[in-house]
């Protein structure tokens, strides 16, 4: 028995070509699958982190997703804004322990920037109720200061006191606001949330910045310089959304009914928890068709590796007769064809998890970057296990085709193989 | 003690209505060297299967060494074959993808008593059976694939007689060699099984090679279900 399994890795071993190439294809696609598992947990993982404590975010009417992604994750744009009124209508309403402005639109070199209050540094919470630290610094307190998330300092080369001026609009190519140039003052700690990819204004300088705006443009001659701005009344006119805190948790659905009743405008009061549900519910069809496309690739390369020891059966005819001849049974051949299909898929399941652990460790900043998934290196997790697992465990049923086969040949070929 | 019997032998395959094989009786003794001719469709695949134990008789009984391998169990039969026959085949005898040296040990890697008749160290009788049969040092460690076939018949020849099996089956096993080697090689097989004590039998369609032997046997004429299947 153990000598067959010996021969058999020799075996092997001198095929390991084409063996080599079915270990790659199984490996890439096992790579694949947990790829996608694994961003779909830390996606959701980012998101539920990206916000804590907030019981309601208020925005302008218009779908409970879209208002999530753009006030809290700062994807997309505002289809309308509220105005200050109505913001101070649900700020001073009595259930509300506090509230946070929040006056998107505008960017610097491809990070949002956002207008806010002070008492944001203070209120906001991430995670697991974490508050927002300084590395550097401190909140803004004149017009044109801003404070840096701290992947926007680490990535720009930012310090403090550096100056820099800001786009209008969210594309690095949208007009400038340059004639009014902020001073770094402050810079976040790492949160692994948006904050870390948006500057943070006061909303004062959002209204600087649009004193001689009219309608997402300039208005042509008139140019007012930013020594100026003070002499203007600054107070903000609108703002894109507000994150609000209660006093009482169980007050949520009287104050989300004040809100979506409000008459002065159209408002809408979302609760995150359930607002995140729902988008799950929304990207959970396309997780599950990546998923199951992933899956689908895996049983290809499960099958091409059947296909491959197949293929290779009949030519290797003789080497089954002759260990017939020196006393192997058409137990063992069938457990050698099964065995090698099996060592194939777990090496190649074993390589996938390699890959994968290089891979994410190369792409986890691009990834963060581009879509604010935090991606984390560790060790593979139960689901991603379980996933590894039925590989395998595929792998053998696919191995037992060609073993299956092996084991027929055996018997009709004895010691003399038909060729 | 006969070294084969068989009795009442009768084989068919599957899903055939004639018998292929229906032999009354056979029995060749200890050490005798045989040449068992038959044309190609007279049933010596057939034989050699049953002979080894990988298929069974529709009846009667194949007594080898005493032991009746019909009655044993497949495992038994495949046990049976790795401990006491030593077989040789037309042409590619050998793993190819393994040394010279390394084909002729590897019956002392599926039975125990053949190791120990080889003096344990397999090796060591493998380099002394391989330099015996003329094949230069620089060869053994070669891949068997890459020997001539003259160079692969003589270490397949080495192999099915290393620790001593009793008894030595050759089919053909000169067919892919040129003629003048292949009465050299027939002189090799019987002086070397001679030297174990085995007793060989050699099938061949061709009774050009028959010159040698201890005694000749042609399959038709011991098979009763010949004359029906043969023209």
């Amino acid at each position: 028995m153990t000598a067959v399994m010996r021969l058999a890795a020799l075996s092997a071993w001198s095929r390991r070509l084409t063996l080599g190439l079915s270990l790659v294809a199984i490996a890439l696609a096992v790579t694949l699958l947990l790829a996608v598992e694994r961003i779909r947990g830390d996606a959701r993982q980012s998101f539920a982190q990206s916000v804590s404590g907030v019981d309601l975010v208020v925005g302008a009417r218009t779908g409970s997703v879209q208002l999530m992604l753009y006030a809290v994750f700062h994807a997309g744009a505002a289809s309308n804004n509220i105005s200050w009124d109505s913001y101070r209508a649900i700020a001073s309403h009595p259930a509300v322990d506090w509230a946070l402005p929040l006056s998107l639109g505008d960017s610097h070199r491809g990070f949002a920037v956002l207008g806010t209050s002070p008492e944001y540094f203070d209120r906001f919470r991430h995670g697991d109720g974490e508050a927002l630290r300084f590395r550097d610094g401190k909140a803004f307190g004149g017009v044109f200061e801003v404070v840096l998330g701290s992947e926007v300092g680490q990535r720009l080369g930012y310090r403090l006191g550096d100056s820099i001026t800001l786009s209008h609009g969210l594309s690095e190519l949208g007009p400038a606001h340059g004639d009014k140039p902020f001073r770094v003052v402050g810079i976040l700690a790492a949160t692994g949330t948006p904050v870390d990819r948006t500057l943070h204004v006061g909303l004062e300088a959002i209204s600087a910045l649009h004193l001689d705006w009219v309608g997402g443009a300039p208005l042509p001659g008139v140019n007012i310089p930013a020594e100026f701005v003070a002499k203007f009344d600054l107070k903000p006119k609108e703002i894109t959304a507000a994150l609000v805190g209660l006093k009482q948790r169980s007050d949520v659905f009287r104050m989300q009914r004040f809100v979506n009743q409000y008459r002065g405008e159209p408002l809408l009061g979302v609760m995150p928890g359930v607002a995140l549900d729902e988008l799950w519910q929304t990207i959970g069809i396309v997780e599950r068709s990546l998923l199951a496309v992933s899956a689908l690739v895996v049983l290809i390369g499960l099958s091409g590796l059947a296909a491959t020891l197949l293929a290779g059966l009949n030519e290797r005819r003789r080497e089954l007769a002759i260990l017939r001849a020196l006393g192997a049974g058409p137990g063992e051949v069938f457990l050698m064809l099964t065995a090698e299909g099996l060592l194939v898929t777990t090496l190649g399941a074993l390589l996938g998890l390699l890959l994968l652990g290089a891979g994410s460790g190369l792409a986890a900043p691009w990834l963060l970057e581009r879509f604010g998934v935090v991606l984390a290196t560790r060790i593979p997790d139960e689901a991603e296990l379980a996933l590894i697992g039925a590989v395998i465990l595929t792998g053998l049923l696919a191995s037992l085709v060609p073993g299956w086969r092996a084991w027929r040949m055996s018997l009709a070929d004895g010691l003399t193989p038909r060729l | 003690m006969a070294s084969l019997r068989i009795t009442d032998l009768v084989f068919r395959w599957p899903r055939q209505a004639a018998a292929c094989l229906d032999i009354s009786y056979l029995e060749l003794a200890p050490g005798e060297r045989v040449f068992l001719h038959g044309p190609s469709g007279s049933g010596k695949s057939s034989l050699l299967g049953l002979l080894g134990g990988v298929t069974l008789p529709e009846q009667g009984s194949i007594e080898l060494l005493g032991t009746d391998i019909t009655r044993l169990g497949g495992r038994a039969r495949d046990h049976f074959r790795a401990e006491h026959i030593g077989f040789l085949f037309q042409q590619f005898n050998l793993l190819p993808w393994l040394s010279a040296i390394d084909n002729v040990v590897l019956p002392c890697t599926f039975s125990a008593r053949r190791r120990q008749r080889a003096g344990n160290v397999p090796h060591v009788e493998a380099a002394r059976m391989l330099r015996h049969l003329d094949l230069g040092e620089a060869l053994w460690r070669k891949p068997a694939g890459e020997l001539s076939m003259g160079q692969q018949q003589r270490v397949a020849a080495a192999r099915a007689l290393i620790g001593r099996p009793e008894i030595l089956i050759a089919d053909e096993p000169t067919s892919a060699l040129d003629a003048e080697r292949q009465q050299a090689f027939i002189d090799l097989l019987l002086q070397e099984s001679a030297a174990v004590g085995a007793t060989l039998v050699f099938v061949s369609h061709d009774q050009r090679l028959a010159g040698h032997f201890d005694r000749i046997i042609a399959l038709d004429d011991i098979n009763r279900a010949a004359s029906g299947l043969n023209v």
